[in-house]
């Protein structure tokens, strides 16, 4: 009884002093709101309009119908005309230009040749998602002619089934909520409790009769349901600005994202546990934050990581939340039919929990 | 059965690496008094403290701490202690009266009596008009007697202040030596870590403390008429030339200078001290007023602390 209400205490301190502080206060808003928007309008993986760079060497009434279809197809949006493949390649170089392309003086010859190529892409293969999207141009089909080779069909039909209009926004939100939560939960709580530390207040609390894990628990209360009210942001801002469905039950996301909460804040309180200052826990935090958008499959595949990157992939609790939500969300998935992901989840919560504990003792020394 | 002390220490020391912060530490503070502890900066006070009330391990010794073992049981001792840190460590965004409330919360203090307890801190310890400020925008003498409030608003039979008067005037100061009397008179036993010598003064006992070694003990009466030293006083119009002078006499153990005079430090056992610095000085062709007094508590500290801080010749 006396310890429930230590807790309480602990908790109703910890929102008041939130409260008060508007900054964070702000934070817990605004961080999911604008990271929504930034994320959800900026990142396009449905590349358009790359600028390009024409160099028409056989100026024939052929290359000029297929420099019109070329601009049909909207990928490429041709900004300059020049005379000589050097000069596609010094403007690309100097990045004016992502493709350059290159029609030779013999192209209505080299159409109806299947040996020759009828027509050079330079492309800028620094990036990788417009190398990628500029080899697709490969695949348009030059047959202006009748004598040209047939056009080719295509033997294999893609559906994408749980997004049929390939929107990216829909494959976005869901792992950008991970990646949300994964910042505000884990940073919030490992500043908590270091801030105390740093302002001298830990020392007057261990003094008292609260015991660390109606301490740490405590403070952490509040947290559990920030988070709660950021996924509800995030879930009314994905619905009504970028239509993301919400195919299975909300409960289940809920009980997901119960777990996913719990491992962060178990990983805060970690961090909480080695960092002196707040400035080391913000460092320790961002320590996490970048291998959670790089490799739990939020921005890059996780088919297509090696091996030891797919097993670093597997620690981050971000990795199995994402799965579940894509799951949740987009596939129509029950959370039972997901436990492993949950399991992962829980383990990892029970070590964090753990080392924590062991951690964070009641004394200085 | 309880003990006529509130604490009994026993060879309690404390390493941190090869530093010795505190070396084999035996104390016994009487129930009910003032017990000063006395010391430079870096002396192991706030070391000793600390262990007392179970924040650090000893590395070796013990210590019984209200009939408590330490180390072993601190978390026993925590509802009968109240602490008062160097560093102001109240919540400086929370409100004076919410402060108390949550200490009042943190220590269980029964829900009936706490809105009266809380009106009698705020009236004893002049926060009244402040009840509604945040904590953090006080000044230096308003959060000290917050946190002297929330360090006893549990009623605590021992009380221990680290350095409580470091970032106070000296008007805060007396009005708080002031409430720390009252407090004893209530049967607190408090004890108090200090670096100066006049509130070392105010209190029943002491320790003075020196590099984590305990030097001196005992009431501050005991300790002046236990210095083992002459105490010399000289008035000079050159002071300066004056502590030249004496400078070179081998048996003087050590020199003060207090504005134009200088208190002159000599071995009980020198006979006729005062011709000795007379004679000193005469042969350096200084006038002065030579005149033996007693000792005061400065004179003490530099008697036991010397040839280890560097006030020695």
């Amino acid at each position: 009884m006396k310890s429930l209400s230590r807790l309480l205490a602990i908790t109703k301190k910890e929102v008041r002093q939130l409260l008060r502080d508007r900054l964070t206060f702000g934070m817990i808003v605004g961080i999911p709101v604008i990271q929504m928007l930034l994320f959800g309008y900026a990142i396009n993986t449905d590349v358009r309009n790359l600028r390009t760079a024409v160099s028409d060497q056989a100026n024939t009434h052929l290359s000029q119908q297929f420099i019109a279809e070329l601009r049909e197809t909207q990928v490429v949006d041709i900004v300059e005309f020049v005379s000589t493949p050097a000069a596609l390649e010094e403007h690309l170089r100097i990045g004016e230009i992502s493709v350059g392309v290159v029609i030779p003086a013999d192209f209505d010859r080299r159409v109806i040749d299947p040996e020759r190529p009828a027509v050079h892409l330079l492309v800028d293969g620094s990036d990788p998602t417009i190398s990628n999207v500029a080899i697709q141009l490969r695949n348009m089909p030059i047959a202006f002619d009748t004598r040209a080779a047939k056009r080719r069909s295509n033997n294999i039909e893609v559906r994408p089934s749980y997004n049929p209009e390939r929107r990216t926004p829909v494959n976005i939100i869901p792992g950008l909520m991970g990646v949300i939560l994964t910042l505000t939960m884990m940073l919030f709580t490992a500043v908590a409790i270091v801030r105390e530390r740093e302002r001298g207040n830990l020392e007057l609390l261990i003094n008292t009769p609260v015991s660390s894990a109606e301490l740490m628990i405590g403070k952490v209360i509040p947290y559990v349901v920030i988070g709660m009210i950021q996924l509800a942001l995030i879930l009314i801002v994905g619905d009504v600005l970028f239509q993301v469905p919400m195919r299975g039950s909300v409960l289940d996301l809920y009980l997901a994202s119960g777990a996913f909460i719990a491992a962060n804040l178990s990983l805060g309180l970690v961090i909480s546990t080695v960092a002196k200052t707040q400035f080391q826990a913000m460092q320790m935090t961002f320590f996490v934050l970048m291998p959670s958008i790089l490799l739990s499959g939020f921005v890059f595949p996780f088919d297509g990581m090696p091996p030891v990157a797919q097993y670093l992939g597997e620690i981050l609790p971000v990795t199995h939340y994402i799965r579940l939500t894509r799951g949740i969300m987009l596939r129509d998935a029950a959370l039972i039919e997901l436990y492993p992901e949950l399991i992962a989840l829980g383990i990892f919560t029970l070590l964090a929990m753990t080392g924590a504990a062991l951690r964070f003792t009641k004394r200085l020394d | 059965m309880t003990s006529e002390y509130a604490i009994v220490s026993r060879g309690l020391s404390k390493h941190f690496g090869n530093l010795k912060a505190v070396s084999e530490l035996d104390l016994k503070v009487p129930r009910g008094q003032i017990y000063g502890f006395l010391g430079p900066n870096g002396s192991g006070k706030s070391t000793t403290i600390r262990m007392l009330c179970g924040l650090l391990t000893p590395t070796e010794g013990s210590a019984t701490v209200l009939d408590t073992e330490i180390p072993g049981s601190a978390r026993l001792l925590k509802p009968r202690i109240g602490y008062m840190t160097q560093k102001f460590s109240l919540f400086g965004d929370m409100t004076v009266m919410e402060n108390l409330q949550f200490i009042g919360e943190i220590y269980s203090f029964p829900k009936s009596g706490r809105k009266e307890r809380i009106r009698e801190l705020l009236a004893k310890y002049d926060l009244f008009d402040q009840r509604k400020q945040l904590a953090g925008t006080m000044s230096g003498g308003q959060k000290q007697r917050l946190a002297l409030a929330c360090a006893v608003l549990h009623r605590p039979e021992l009380l221990l202040l680290d350095e409580p008067t470091s970032a106070v005037d000296p008007q805060s100061r007396r009005d708080f030596w002031a409430n720390l009397f009252r407090l004893a008179e209530g049967g607190t036993t408090i004890m108090v870590s200090t670096h100066y010598m006049d509130e070392a003064e105010r209190c029943h006992r002491l320790a003075i403390l020196d590099r984590g070694v305990k030097v001196a003990d005992g009431t501050p009466q005991e300790l002046q008429a236990g210095t083992g030293m002459h105490i010399i006083e000289v008035t000079a119009d050159d002071p300066y030339h004056a502590q030249e002078a004496l400078d070179e006499g081998d048996v003087v153990a050590s020199v003060t200078q207090l504005g134009m005079r200088l208190r002159v430090l000599i071995p009980q056992q020198v006979e006729d001290p005062v011709g000795v610095v007379t004679r000193l000085l005469d042969g350096h062709g200084v006038q002065a007023d030579v005149r033996e007094t007693t000792a005061s508590l400065e004179d003490v500290f530099v008697a036991v602390t010397m040839g280890t801080v560097g006030h020695a010749k």
